[in-house]
């Protein structure tokens, strides 16, 4: 992956008269510190851990202290600095599985395999956050040295101990389904397996790219603020102001699709990319063409090897058909999207930590301003946008972004996904207009399991509502005057079987876990918040928790570096307002 | 090429800092413009010579306008921003950052101004409860100076000026995530066996006493640490030719220890192992 090396210096090949001459190539080396990363990738998926020796010789090649190397292969879960066993299994026991009963796989592989491994330990399995496979309520994923890695969804805890007792694991993903009809749908129409390109052709893909090449940058980013679209990722920023920052910019820019999901409960971003990858690529490549990036990346989430292979095919046939590459449709444009894989660290779909993690730092968020728009991937103006967000965007061009405004309500435009998942009848992701309420998102799933205990929307980044509130319509607008938010489009639903104080423990010790640890307020205090939480369910001084709670909340949101801390608090707080806990 | 040093006069932009009118050059920071207004704001992650690395918290201010506090240290000052220095949300928030790091790490050897600081806000580490500390083994692995991480805050410090800020060596870095992160060499290493070169540079940036002098460490470990017994000589570095300043230590006649003036325009207060550690020759071996 790193090439033969270019100079004897680095073990290269012996030339003529190459004796005679000194090589430098430090600053190239350096230059090609991006590399470190999926390096590490390659030994982990190669032999299953990267050893001392190994992490000498990549950071050797990349010029790199290898203490920087070490720290960066030390931040993410899925990759191991101890000698691991070839398989290891990383089994969900996060919220929407822990509905469904995630806690007795738990017992059982501890029963069969002992406890849990932690990060950098050799146990062949570890619990492991939310998969992005809620709908299929529970979820493994497998890594095996010398293979690809393997997604199984839904998995027993057998089929776990088998794995790897055996050493070999297939993919054994239940194949994405919707309860809706999908004829009428707009993202969701095309749920397919083969990747196909005519077939994305046929229903008018490839039209907006079209279109964008026609009317230039200038007009494709005046359709984009016209459509009025927000974005997907959690942050709700409206889009067009984004466009129009980068367009603006001078010289070298990228564009960068945010394929990271990992808010606990949310998978739409896996349908997305599984069932229609196209869409996403038409959506990165309308953004290229119109912030005039030449460049794009892909960072998707590393425990999504289904959704790795079927863009990987798609991006080799829009580059066959002349869609990607050097000459986009014929226009002249150079625009070509390479994929990173993220290696399990929750932080690094926060916007600037993807940065860093691309740029083979430890995925650290940087402080903003600057922001992206201005200084964002190797320090040049950048446009971020979340799956969902790029998948809408072929449609907002085609159409034009005022017949995209139409769609939804006055502020909250276009269609949207819905992750329904937890207790209700048929999990899965919905798509509605703006303006569906909760109850009609769930009652699309088929309704509540039981009697309703809470909803938690939003994700571990959102809060909990009651019965009394399933009437609001799922808009910005109305989420933001109740003081909730939308988040990534997450609706889990529990019933009253379920303890909330299991659910609301494992949402604080989520965000211990995945601080970053840059922060103070963020770094401690989510530990704080959890061990608080322990000792409420324990039977500890509840109103002299409830006040540490309340000091943490106040920390958290006002003094951590970015939105993981300051988000750490929301749904804890949600649960102690309204009486979960 | 010698580098320009005379750059045409900046223009001043005008910040409001607890209510009064200040004038700071363009491209200061909002602690500059506090510092200007006379305002106490307390840092511990941020140093003068150092590139602001954010991750303290102790330093954030109120800026009109700002959905969260922002940090003093790293933010730049715009012209007609509104600064609340210290009001009730600061208080409560610095106050609460200090009680999290005392509540996790060892504080008793940090910097006067940390102890004056946590005093004027009435820290109570104990206030968020009994729970994680860290329990880390003293690394005594060479005699020149130790690692004590249970002291560390986590200020990166050390990691910038081993790295880009200083000695470019990066023979240490952050490892791990989140609780379990700690500045380490690759796969843990001991020091001589890291790219290590001894500089000291990260002993002498270092604001809780985590890194160390082994010279200190031995003399507080037998109890006859006594600062107020101490001078402090200043002289040039006789190595070689660069001139660095050094500052010896001494007590009871007899180096402890060796920095050099941050605001000295050769050092900044950074030094190689021959300033820093090199003092051997000039006292006889101990018995
Ligand atoms: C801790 C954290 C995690 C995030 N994870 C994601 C993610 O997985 N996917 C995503 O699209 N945005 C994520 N975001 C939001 C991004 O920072 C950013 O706002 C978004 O990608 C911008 O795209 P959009 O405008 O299309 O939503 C995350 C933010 C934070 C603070
Ligand atoms: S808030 Fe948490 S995740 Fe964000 S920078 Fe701080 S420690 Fe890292
Ligand atoms: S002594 Fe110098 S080289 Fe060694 S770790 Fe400290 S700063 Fe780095
Ligand atoms: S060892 Fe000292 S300088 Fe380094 S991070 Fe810890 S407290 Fe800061
Ligand atoms: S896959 Fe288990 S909670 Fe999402
Ligand atoms: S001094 Fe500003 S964040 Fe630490």
């Amino acid at each position: 992956m790193l090439g033969i090396p270019d100079s004897r210096w680095h073990g290269g090949e012996r030339t003529a008269g190459g004796d005679r001459v000194a090589y430098g190539g430090f600053h190239r080396a350096a230059a090609r510190r991006h590399l470190l990363l999926p390096a590490l990738h390659a030994l982990q998926d190669a032999i299953g851990w990267v050893s001392h020796g190994a992490l000498n010789y990549v950071s050797e090649r990349l010029d790199l202290g290898p203490a920087e190397a070490y720290g960066v292969a030390t931040f993410y879960d899925l990759i191991a600095t101890e000698h691991a066993p070839p398989v290891v299994a990383h089994v969900c026991d996060d919220i929407a599985c822990l509905a469904k009963g995630a806690s007795r796989i738990v017992d059982e592989l501890e029963a069969a395999l002992g406890p849990a491994g932690e990060h950098g330990d050799a146990a062949p399995w570890k619990r492991s956050p939310c998969l992005g496979q809620c709908e299929k309520g529970s979820a493994a994923f497998i890594q095996c040295a010398g293979a690809s890695a393997r997604s199984i969804a839904p998995v027993t805890a057998e089929q776990v101990i088998d794995i790897v007792t055996s050493g070999s694991a297939d993919d054994a993903v239940a194949p994405t389904t919707s309860a809706q009809d999908r004829s009428d749908l707009r993202l969701l129409a095309i749920l397919d397996d083969e990747g196909d390109m005519g077939l994305y052709r046929s229903k008018g893909g490839y039209e907006g790219l079209a279109r964008a090449l026609e009317i230039g940058p200038a007009a494709s980013v005046a359709e984009v603020e016209a459509s009025g679209i927000r974005g997907r990722g959690g942050a709700a920023f409206p889009a067009g102001i984004k466009w129009r920052a980068v367009t603006e910019h001078e010289g070298v820019k990228y564009v960068v699709c945010n394929a990271d999901e990992s808010e606990p409960g949310t998978f739409k971003d896996r349908v997305l990319l599984e069932g229609d990858p196209f869409a996403v690529i038409e959506g990165l490549t309308i953004a290229g063409v119109t912030t005039g990036a030449q460049q794009g990346y892909l960072y998707l989430r590393g425990e999504y090897p289904v959704a790795f292979r079927r863009l990987s095919e798609a991006l080799e046939s829009a580059r066959e058909a002349g869609l990607l590459g050097p000459d986009i449709a014929g226009s002249g444009r150079t625009f070509d999207i390479e994929i990173r894989r993220g290696a399990g660290a929750y932080i690094c779909g926060e916007e600037t930590a993807l940065f860093n993690s691309i740029e083979g730092f430890r995925g650290e968020p940087r402080q903003k301003p600057p922001f992206p728009t201005d200084a964002g991937l190797f320090g040049r103006p950048t446009l971020v946008n979340n799956v969902e967000t790029l998948a809408n965007i072929p449609a907002i061009l085609r159409d034009g972004g005022a017949a995209y405004a139409e769609i939804g309500t006055a502020q909250s435009t276009g269609p949207k996904l819905f992750c329904v998942s937890g207790n209700v009848a048929s999990p899965g992701v919905y798509e509605v207009e703006f303006g569906a309420t909760i109850r009609e998102l769930i009652e699309l799933a088929g309704g509540v399991d039981g009697a309703l205990r809470a909803v938690l929307i939003g994700g571990a980044a959102g809060s909990f509502v009651d019965a009394s509130q399933l009437d609001m319509p799922l808009t910005f607008e109305d989420t933001r005057a109740a003081q909730l938010g939308l988040g990534s489009g997450v609706i889990i639903a529990f019933n009253e079987s379920i303890d909330m104080h299991t659910i609301v423990a494992r949402i604080a010790d989520f965000f211990g876990e995945e601080s970053c640890g840059l922060c103070v307020p963020c770094r401690v205090g989510t530990v704080r918040q959890h061990e608080s939480l322990v000792r409420i369910s324990e039977g500890g001084d509840r109103a002299a928790e409830l006040e540490i709670l309340d000091e943490l909340d106040h920390v958290l949101r006002d003094a951590s570096v970015c939105g993981l801390g300051q988000a750490a608090s929301s749904a804890v707080q949600s649960a102690i307002r309204l009486g979960l806990i | 090429m010698i580098e320009q040093r005379i750059s045409p006069p900046k223009t001043r932009i005008d910040v409001t800092v607890d209510g009064s009118t200040v004038s700071v050059p363009e491209g200061s920071t909002l602690l500059d413009a506090c510092n200007a207004a006379g305002a106490d704001v307390p840092t511990l992650c941020y140093l003068e010579t150092l590139t602001p690395i954010n991750s303290c918290r102790a330093c954030v201010v109120e800026v009109e306008g700002s959905r969260t506090l922002v940090p003093a240290c790293s933010r730049v000052a715009e012209p007609g921003m509104d600064v609340q220095s210290d009001s009730d949300r600061v208080q409560r928030a610095r106050k609460s950052v200090y009680e999290l790091l005392a509540s996790a790490v060892d504080l008793s050897l940090a910097e006067p101004e940390t102890v004056r600081q946590m005093e004027r806000y009435d820290v109570d580490p104990e206030r968020f409860g009994e729970g994680w500390h860290r329990t880390d083994e003293v690394k005594i692995q060479d005699d020149l100076y130790i690692r004590d991480y249970d002291k560390c805050i986590m200020c990166f410090r050390c990691v910038a000026a081993c790295g880009p800020d200083a000695q470019n060596t990066f023979a240490i870095d952050t490892a791990g995530r989140g609780l379990n992160s700690t500045i380490a060499t690759e796969f843990d290493v001991s020091l001589p066996e890291s790219a290590c070169v001894y500089c000291g540079n990260c002993v002498a940036v270092c604001p809780t006493g985590a890194l160390m002098f082994k010279t200190e460490y031995d003399l507080r470990t037998s109890d006859d640490w006594r600062p107020d017994d101490q001078h402090v000589a200043t002289t040039v570095c006789s190595f070689c030719g660069v001139g660095c300043n050094l500052e010896l230590h001494v007590q009871d006649n007899r180096i402890v220890k060796v920095t050099s003036p941050m605001d000295h325009s050769v050092t900044e207060g950074h030094l190689c192992i021959k300033g820093r550690f090199g003092w051997g020759y000039v006292q006889p071996e101990p018995d």
